[in-house]
């Protein structure tokens, strides 16, 4: 009886896989003309690489609005953390001694290396995305070896990273319709710097966010 | 026609599913984080193979990395929970 359910799901989903495939070869090739508009622009928007003018100048406010839900979502792991019951963390004393000289080696790296795709980020693949979650990275392994975590409840300091990249975002967005243009026009000659110093903040922003999403400690790695 | 290219894509699709099927059936759930991880490394391959080099970044960053250590965080998280009633106070 099982063999006849295993065989018959089987059927199902290759005859989905085949209808699915059909319908995708029977797409259209897109022909937008978006490529050609943003290659043709890339000049006005401060930066050299197509993904990132996109995503911090043309596209500004929806890369506003997924930081929004960033921290949206840390601020509901942070409460549904404080209010549950705290769980042992490691200490310097307990941590494994091979993880800590090779964090002692890979943090620096690591701290370098988001340092570096946040700069790239202007003209090659990169950007703040990348470069914050390196830094998330390089935090959780200093978690695991006991050295530091983010403090619960959150620090003033703390508080005040997780706020930064949308703040410093949202003002610069804002700041167009204050002098008049459109919501989210960089200024022409000042839109390479404005956006690195967005990114500056959002990467900060994001690694804080993206360290506060994690709650048990070591535990799930000693098995 | 050159072979070696579509070779190589066929054989990421076929790696990428079937390490699908394999996770998902997973009865230790250990093992399916582990292989969740693989299979956004390989994710991270085919993103790259269709010229999205932003993409892998963020599929190997954040797919792969930060989603990954969270599974685990979980499962760490679950086996804690069931392990109390064994030991006693």
């Amino acid at each position: 009886m099982r063999m006849l359910r295993h065989a018959l799901t089987l059927a199902a989903i290759l005859l989905l896989f085949a209808a699915l495939v059909l319908a995708m070869l029977d797409l259209p090739m897109p022909d937008t003309p978006l490529a050609g508009i943003t290659q043709r622009h890339l000049g006005d928007s401060g930066v050299s690489h197509p993904v990132t003018a996109v995503l911090l100048n043309f596209r500004a406010y929806d890369t506003l609005l997924e930081i929004g839900v960033l921290l949206l979502a840390a601020f509901g792991t942070l409460a549904l953390r404080m209010a549950s019951d705290e769980t042992p963390i490691p200490t310097a004393s307990n941590a494994d001694s091979v993880l800590t000289g090779l964090v002692h080696l890979l943090v620096p790296l690591m701290v370098m290396l988001s340092g570096y795709l946040l700069w790239a980020g202007s003209h090659r693949p990169g950007g703040a995305f990348q470069a914050g979650a390196v830094l998330a990275a390089a935090g959780l392994l200093l978690r695991l070896i006991g050295y530091w975590r983010p403090p619960l409840p959150p620090s003033v300091l703390m508080r005040a990273g997780l706020l930064l990249g949308f703040l410093v975002f949202l003002t610069v967005v804002l700041a167009a319709p204050l002098s008049g243009a459109v919501l989210a026009t960089y200024p022409q000659a000042w839109a390479s710097e404005l956006i690195l110093v967005i990114e500056t903040a959002l990467t900060l922003s994001i690694a804080l966010v993206l360290l506060s999403l994690f709650g048990a400690e070591s535990g799930a790695m000693q098995r | 026609m050159n072979l070696a290219p579509w070779s190589f894509d066929l054989l990421l699709a076929v790696l990428l599913i079937g390490l699908a099927w394999r996770l998902l059936a997973s009865p230790d759930l250990f093992k399916a984080v582990v292989l969740f991880i693989v299979f956004g490394l390989l994710m991270t391959l085919a993103w790259a193979r269709l010229d999205a080099p932003d993409l892998a970044l963020a599929e190997a960053a954040i797919g792969a990395g930060i989603t990954g250590v969270l599974l685990l965080d979980a499962v760490g998280h679950l086996r804690r929970r069931q392990r109390p009633p064994e030991e006693g106070p």
